[in-house]
């Protein structure tokens, strides 16, 4: 198991460190920042073996968390608790940075001797933990027995995201389903590879202990209904289209998977406010919100022309946002010219690329942008890679096709139904890694 | 407020204001100082001189002070454990706090205090701890029992905290189950041998309870857990699978890869013609390509995973090439992983998409990785035959852009191409020409000396070339010596006549100048080869050489085993088992995926399913009576019976891939299936004849014995019958002692028992029944004991045996399990029997027909052994073999080797083929076996 995390600055100093197992001494504090840290060659592995200790690292800004182990650990286990350790700092004091970990260093002393037990990692529900660990000293000195007994079974309870006895006056649930359409296309417009990867991030503020159910347009659930149900031919066709194949899916610990295994049917108690349902990742029949085009031609050994037209590809009255393409340029550049018919564009140096920013833009239109680079002679044998042009941007719908087609609420105890929860949809879908080789 | 202050102190003289605020009695002010003193301890400065006075603010109420004085406590309790005593009093009464949170607090850092004394008073409040009323106590206190078993293994077992932690799995709260799999799980990896996770059917259903129910990391641990239960039976596995599954699901990557591990670790049991199998494998690809989208640091681990599990199942991810595709943003470790498994499932089918691919990685910037892109287009081309061409052409692009390290790398493929296509793509020597004065690694250099001498026929300068090389040849590396010296040697054999002066000074270069020994001997072989006879040399430095296979670099199979066990681990990241990263005994235990089983409506005892697979990774392996043995055994050679321990195996990796090939066999020997599995062959090849060390007794009585064999049996046939020992101890019988052997009399096996009652009373109505075994092997008759048997009274019965019994495959192979009923109760106990037994007496294959099957089966059904020590002429051991129904063929005198051929056939229709080599005078036997199986 882990045998020790610490935590350091850029420099390599030492901000936390704990061990949890008597085979890591404080050498391996300082192996780490000789061999990784300090190390002259760029870090190639986020896995590293000094002398049969292995070190496992997350960088955050420019603050490195390594976790320390002599034994054959989980080591799916150690990332995925060096994130989670990262989310729990963040909610507690905001950024991860020097100035921060040091103001709260006794803070993160006690949450590491809460959340990591010998090395096993026990609850970090940051939710639970905050009912017993402040910033402004612990709690439970003057708590009821009541109070110490229900902070216990939340920490240990099968619901450890939830506690009792939560009240709103009123009751809101807001949804959002949020995705990152990722591509890649080559010079030639031919797709290498398109996927979406989403997320359903709810924020709930309901009272007492809901159990919710979430549907959606997914296509092996619309299938399932419409042979056995009522809806006749017509109907299939329309579900046929707007279902969507979802290629896999992960759940917050809150829901259910076992039920969403048999039935396929989204059921959960949610966490009291922000969290992140679930997550999913589609690859087919994706719409595109935007197709690069590039032409690049090289004109002798010092100039460049390039040309690049984007086309928006959805339904007119919508509007994309956000819009920023990133078209690089070699590092021997001298000068650029530039001309754009919509929006703004400028050579970045620093950058090696033109950024060309356009603030809204509505679907089924285009826009061009030509440049002219100049290039300085150099005795560089080695071609310019040619990296990819980039795009970012934001729209107001779901690139996947994916919809909600409900979300239920049931709390038996309370008197409020279903028909009280307020309820708020958004779809937001953005660029994700959405590049375009030239 | 903030606490960075902490750190700034740097005066001299600080311990001793330390010291002075610690003994302040404004509370605010002690605070202020334990937190000065944590701050210090945390850049690494000695503060231990502070002890008794951190130790000192223990005693308070303020639950933030108490945690910052434990936190000094864990740290510096070893290096001052006299004064650690101090504290004890203020732990045991904090574990009556009525505050659950200060109970488990106390037990907590108890448990991290390692010096004896304290350990001694944890007992108790960790006794009452581990029975708290309060869940978050419980939990705490099922790890504090891995902690206290870490510093005193002897104290946790005399306590009896053991058997407490095991009640803890059936625990009401899932974290507490969770946790107390953890520890236990933790304990039992350094006691190999101890069932301390007794997983049975019914506790595994308890643990798929809590996997609903319990924490991410709760899941993690359960999964783990199961990942080491071996299943009785595929319907067992199935359900597992079927409860494992929705895992797959789960936000974290963690449990998903413990998922995974499981899966892929039942799925063997799983037959391949069953619906759910195929829906298993689909089930699996989607996570593992949703793994992907997680962190980069997440993204390499499942890359080493999948890398691993694409070698191990190819099927599953076939289809997903695309996910594998390199972004341009990916970390540099992400890319060079998706590479490689861009190369593991490069197919026929999405060769061009991968070749384009690979095109444009080879632009890119990052020196290793293009290496490793140019590499790959190499790969493909051995790969993927129907590319080859495609491949060829894009290296040449490659090599025009005169990029250094590309150009070097592509030529090193090059060669690799032509070791596997040879003439075929001669033409591109040209160009590969131009770029010589380009190569400046010793890879390189080598590989393009390689061709030339290789081709030096179709190169007009292959003279000059070669020359050049030679000016500089004290400075080259070893590789491109010895790679010169061979091409020039090639050089010569081809063209004698204008090169002759060439080849006179790189021998002499080679021989004379050269202080490295590898260089100067193959100096010295070219020349006397050379000199002496010229035709021999051409026949040796120009044969043909084999063809390089497509797949040179998986691992090996029996590690990969290992690794997919390991699913998850650092094992899996760094593909190596964890012996070789971890110090001392925990975790090194190899571990083995689980061999593929019938379902058994157990007709015999329930414990034999639980002995075989409640701890099959953990347990010890048996020794496997292996078929190099038996042989040994036909002409009582090895004294060992099979049954008893013998000398243990050399090493534990040869045992398993012993294991691991006749499970392999098993498959093919049940299923009449002739492929290229190596059955029987290699289950002989890979067991290493151990020999005791009696063996060296005179000739004159080892004849003897072999002599005497059977006469006072009085055998007809002659067979080899293993002496009789003990199979069922009295005491395990409740009186009832059971030794035994098997022979083969006139065509019919028979188990021979000797029953002897050791009980006060009388024993009467025996039966015997034996559970499914590897060949069938059933009573023909019920067990003829018609008297009863008195107290100290025993009897001999011979029980006939068929083969035409429930087949089912049995690990080790030859092992029986029997269940034996009389009037007391039902006793079990298994058996081993010699193979032998299974000879039967139409063995002797005709001449023709064992010519023809000779030469029909393919090499990988063949293997070879030694017999040593084995003082028979060929004669003699013929004529002993004949009398275990090994035949012999014919016999065949070459250079005073006598070559005997020999057929078995096995009662279930499988032959042998042996190849039996006796010199005169030298009592090492060479066994050569090949299989092939029944009509």
């Amino acid at each position: 198991m882990i045998g020790g995390l610490f935590i350091y600055n850029h420099k390599g100093e030492v901000l936390i460190s704990r061990v949890y197992r008597d085979d890591i001494g404080r050498n391996a504090v300082d192996a780490f920042r000789v061999n990784v840290i300090h190390a002259r060659q760029q870090v190639r592995s986020p896995v590293t073996n000094i002398a049969r200790t292995s070190f496992f690292h997350v960088k955050r800004s420019n603050i490195w968390l390594a976790v320390v182990t002599k034994q054959n650990v989980n080591a799916a286990m150690v990332f995925e608790f060096l994130y989670k350790m990262c989310d729990v700092m963040t909610s507690y004091f905001g950024k991860i940075s020097e100035e921060n970990i040091k103001n709260n260093f006794v803070l993160i002393y006690e949450l590491l001797d809460e959340i990591l037990d010998f090395g096993y990692p026990q609850n970090s529900e940051t939710g639970a933990l905050k009912t017993f660990i402040t910033q402004q000293g612990i709690k439970g000195q003057h708590q009821t027995k009541e109070e110490q007994s229900q902070i216990t079974s939340q920490v240990t309870g099968q619901i450890g995201w939830r506690r009792e006895g939560i009240k709103y006056r009123r009751n809101e649930i807001f949804l959002d389903v949020l995705e990152s359409v990722n591509l890649l296309m080559s010079p030639q417009g031919q797709v290498l590879s398109a996927h979406v990867s989403g997320r359903v991030v709810m924020k709930s503020y309901l009272s007492g202990m809901p159990e919710c159910k979430f549907g959606m347009n997914d296509k092996i659930v619309i299938d399932k209904a419409g042979k056995g149900g009522v809806t006749n031919e017509a109907g299939k066709s329309t579900s046929g289209k707007q279902s969507i194949a979802i290629d896999d899916c992960t759940f917050n610990q809150c829901v259910r998977l076992s039920k969403f295994d048999s039935e396929r049917s989204i059921s959960f108690i949610p966490p009291d406010g922000e969290y992140e349902l679930m997550r999913y990742r589609t690859t087919k029949d994706i719409i595109l919100p935007f197709r690069v085009i590039p032409l690049v031609r090289e004109v002798g050994r010092t100039k460049l022309e390039v040309k690049v037209v984007i086309k928006s590809n959805f339904k007119p009255s919508l509007l994309a946002q956000k819009i920023e393409v990133r078209i690089p340029t070699p590092l021997n550049t001298s000068g650029v010219q530039v001309i754009c018919m919509k929006g703004k564009a400028k050579y970045k140096a620093s950058e090696n690329a033109i950024v060309w920013k356009i603030k809204r833009m509505a679907g089924m239109k285009e826009s061009q942008i030509s440049a002219e680079i100049e290039l300085l002679p150099t005795n560089d044998k080695k071609k310019w890679a040619r990296p990819p042009i980039s795009m970012n941007f934001e729209v107001p719908f779901a690139p996947s096709g994916l919809k909600v087609r409900y979300l239920k609420v049931f709390e038996s105890k309370l008197n409020y139904s279903d028909h009280d929860v307020i309820k708020w949809v958004r779809y937001i879908g953005r660029s994700g890694i959405y590049e375009t080789r030239c | 407020m903030t606490d960075s202050k902490y750190f700034t102190t740097t005066k001299k003289g600080e311990i001793f204001e330390l010291k002075a605020e610690l003994n302040s009695d404004k509370k605010e002010k002690k605070k202020e100082a334990v937190k000065k003193v944590i701050a210090s301890m945390t850049v690494g400065k000695d503060v231990s001189a502070l002890f008794p006075d951190v130790v000192n603010c223990m005693q308070t109420d303020n639950l933030e002070l108490k945690k910052l004085v434990y936190l000094y406590l864990m740290n510096y309790a070893k290096s001052q454990p006299d004064m650690a005593i101090m504290a004890v009093n203020t732990f045991v009464k904090d574990c009556e706090d009525a505050n659950p949170l200060i109970r488990a607090l106390a037990v907590r850092t108890m448990g991290c205090i390692r010096v004896d004394k304290i350990t001694e008073y944890l007992c108790e409040p960790l006794r009452k701890c581990l029975k708290d009323e309060d869940p978050y106590v419980r939990k705490t206190a099922a790890v504090c029992v891995a902690k206290l078993h870490d510093i005193n293994a002897q104290l946790v077992e005399d306590q009896g905290f053991l058997d407490t932690l095991k009640d803890l799995i059936s625990d009401s709260n899932p974290m507490v189950v969770a946790n107390a799999v953890a520890a236990l799980s933790e304990i039992a990896e350094s006691h190999p041998n101890s069932n301390l996770l007794d997983l049975n059917p019914q506790s595994i259903n308890k643990l798929l309870t809590a996997l609903n129910e319990c924490t991410e990391w709760g899941q993690i641990f359960i999964l783990d857990c199961l990942a080491n239960y071996t299943p009785r039976d595929d319907r067992e596995s199935q359900s597992i699978c079927e409860r494992v599954t929705p895992r797959l699901s789960h936000a974290n990557s963690a449990v998903v890869l413990s998922a995974v591990k499981v899966l892929m670790k039942f799925m063997e049991m799983l037959p391949k013609d069953l619906d759910y199998y195929g829906t298993l494998l689909k089930k699996l690809a989607p996570p593992l390509v949703t793994l992907l989208s997680a962190e980069p640091e997440l993204q390499y681990v499942a890359l080493r995973n999948i890398n691993l599990i694409v070698q191990k199942r190819p099927e599953i991810l076939k289809h997903e090439m695309k996910v594998f595709f390199v972004k341009y943003n990916d970390p540099i470790y992400v890319k060079l992983e998706k590479l490689d498994i861009m190369i593991r499932l490069a197919s026929q089918a999405n060769i061009a998409q991968v070749l384009a691919e690979l095109k444009e990685y080879a632009t890119e910037v990052d020196v290793d990785f293009v290496r490793k892109a140019v590499r790959a287009i190499g790969r493909c081309a051995i790969k993927v035959e129907q590319s080859a061409e495609r491949c060829v052409s894009t290296l040449l692009d490659l090599i025009q852009t005169k990029v250094n390290y590309v150009v070097q790398e592509a030529i090193v493929v090059i060669k690799d191409i032509f070791r596997k296509y040879p003439n075929k793509y001669e033409s591109v020597i040209a160009t590969l020409c131009e770029n010589l004065d380009s190569l400046d690694e010793p890879e390189a250099r080598a590989a393009m000396i390689w061709i030339v001498g290789e081709y030096a026929e179709r190169i007009d300068n292959a003279d000059e070339l070669l020359e050049s090389f030679l000016e500089g040849f004290h400075d080259e590396s070893t590789q491109v010596q010895l790679q010169l010296l061979t091409a020039i040697v090639k050089l010569f054999l081809k063209k004698p006549t204008e090169t002759q002066e060439l080849v006179q000074q790189v021998l002499s270069l080679a021989t004379q100048d050269s202080d490295n020994p590898d260089l100067r001997d193959r100096g010295y072989i070219y020349w006397r080869l050379l000199s002496t006879d010229p035709v021999a040399a051409k026949e040796v430095v120009l044969a043909e050489k084999p063809l390089i296979s497509e797949e040179t670099d998986l691992i090996e199979p029996t590690l990969l085993e290992e690794l997919i066990c390991h699913i998850g681990t650092l094992a899996s990241v760094y593909h190596k088992p964890p012996s070789a990263f971890v110090e001392g005994s925990r975790g090194v235990m190899h571990k083995r995926l689980p061999a593929r089983t019938g379902s058994g409506e157990s007709t015999e005892s329930p414990d034999v399913g639980t002995a075989a697979g409640g701890s099959a990774p953990e347990a010890a392996p048996s020794i496997i009576p292996s078929q190099g043995d038996l042989l040994g055994d036909l002409l009582n050679l090895d004294m060992a019976p099979p049954t008893t321990s013998g000398p243990p195996p050399p090493t534990t990796g040869m045992q398993m891939g012993g294991m691991d090939l006749l499970g392999g066999g098993l498959d093919s020997l049940l299923g009449g299936d002739l492929g290229g599995s190596p059955a029987m062959g290699a289950g002989f090849g890979a067991a290493p004849a151990v020999m005791p060390a009696s063996l060296n007794a005179p000739v004159g009585g080892g004849l003897g014995d072999l002599f005497d064999l059977g006469g006072g049996v009085g055998m007809p046939m002659g067979a080899y019958i293993p002496p009789k020992i003990v199979w069922l101890p009295a005491m395990k019988a409740k009186g009832l002692e059971i030794s035994g052997t098997f022979a083969r009399r006139a065509g019919v096996i028979q188990m021979e028992l000797i029953l002897t009652n050791k009980a006060m009373s009388i024993m009467t109505d025996f039966a015997i029944q034996f559970n499914r075994n590897s060949f069938g092997l059933a009573p023909a008759g019920p067990l003829q004991v018609l008297t009863p048997l008195g107290p100290n009274q025993t009897i001999e019965v011979s029980l006939p045996l068929s083969t035409v019994g429930p087949v089912m495959k049995m690990d080790p192979l030859n092992n029986l399990q029997v269940a034996v009923k009389n009037n007391i109760d039902v006793f079990y106990f298994s058996c081993q029997y010699p193979i032998s037994m299974l000879f039967v007496e139409d063995g002797k294959m005709e001449r023709q027909v064992f010519l023809a099957t000779w030469k029909d089966i393919p090499n990988d059904n063949e293997s070879q052994f030694q017999i040593k020590d084995c003082h028979l002429n060929s004669d003699a051991a013929s004529s002993k073999l004949q009398g275990s129904n090994i035949f012999t063929i014919a016999k065949r005198t070459v250079e005073g080797q006598d070559m005997l051929y020999m057929s078995i056939k096995l009662s279930n229709g499988i032959w042998v083929l042996a190849e039996l080599r006796v010199q005169a005078g030298n009592p090492n036997y060479t066994m050569t076996t090949i299989r092939r199986s029944g009509s």
